[in-house]
């Protein structure tokens, strides 16, 4: 804060303090409230994994049966989403640095990736309703897994079709001068905070299940 | 963020998460366990945090306000654990 406004700040008495207090957090107040919005979506997928941990320990004939076809294909999503996550670090960076042409490409190959997972995850649910799993019924055992998987990964499914319809509005609206490098930014936090979720619910959902 | 960060880091960072998802298929299939696997992601999230989304880049006053309180959250759900073994057994409620 420079002298002239700290000078300001003590002359227009309470209100003028107020408007020149340093912010607690040094951060835009948009990208303080895409934060504040990540921790409650981190407590909203604990507690849906946590409850699917819960039905799973509850059940005595919880289903193991990803075969490893099921676990390439999800190896292959998590390299995507990952690989999604590292091409918006390089958008974002070029948003920063002033490099609009090439911030605008990496943001949109990431929306590509994203589209690309979404196709592979409703691949595989495609199949597993078609050998009859659904909501409340499978053929493998316990009725509650249907609600349960289809519960963390639509949920997650539904986290990154949001994000790329929201990284391509900003997208867009960078391009037209709308938006700048910040709002990229913010967004690209929601991005990696989906790739992150995804980390938690390949290991609770796929690998804890796998057919041995 | 700044602007001359560093492409070798982020690069780095993405190769380190990577292995580590293989490491987990491994454990899948050759040592398989709940806290292994979780312990994992929770490194690999560590990462995506602190390095992804720079964090570690950030005011030490928003790390302190961001991640006790989502981890205290987060811990404190672990007491479900309880009932759902409780309810496997189909032993009753502790009186």
């Amino acid at each position: 804060m420079s002298e002239a406004n700290l000078s300001m700040g003590h002359g227009a008495g309470g209100h003028g303090a107020a408007v020149m207090e340093e912010r607690p957090f040094a951060v835009p107040s948009k990208k303080l409230v895409m934060w504040l919005f990540i921790i409650s979506d981190a407590c909203t997928f604990g507690a849906m994994l946590f409850a699917y941990g819960y039905v799973r320990n509850a059940a005595p004939d919880w289903p193991h049966h990803f075969e490893s076809s099921s676990i390439i294909n999800v190896a292959i999503m998590t390299f995507v989403l990952v690989t999604s996550s590292l091409t918006m670090l390089i958008g974002t960076r070029a948003a920063h640095a002033g490099d609009k042409s090439k911030a605008l490409r990496f943001t949109f190959i990431t929306v590509g990736l994203g589209l690309v997972f979404a196709a592979l995850h409703l691949r595989e649910w495609g199949s597993m309703i078609h050998e009859g799993v659904s909501l409340f019924q499978n053929p493998w055992g316990a009725p509650l897994f249907g609600a349960t998987f289809f519960g963390v990964t639509g949920l997650h499914l539904a986290h990154v079709i949001s994000g790329a319809i929201a990284l391509t509005v900003v997208g867009l609206g960078y391009k037209r001068g709308r938006y700048n490098a910040d709002d990229i930014e913010i967004w690209s936090l929601y991005w990696h905070f989906v790739d992150l979720v995804w980390m938690f619910v390949v290991p609770m959902v796929y690998l804890l299940n796998v057919a041995q | 963020m700044s602007a001359e960060g560093s492409l070798k880091s982020d690069l780095m960072v993405y190769a380190g998460i990577l292995a580590m998802a293989g490491v987990q298929i491994f454990l899948a299939y050759y040592r398989p366990g709940v806290i292994r696997m979780l312990l994992v992601a929770a490194i690999q999230a560590f990462f995506a945090v602190m390095f992804f989304m720079h964090l570690r880049d950030e005011k030490s006053t928003l790390r302190l306000a961001l991640i006790p309180a989502t981890l205290f959250v987060l811990v404190m759900m672990n007491m479900v654990w309880a009932d759902s073994y409780r309810l496997i057994h189909l032993k009753p409620f502790a009186k």
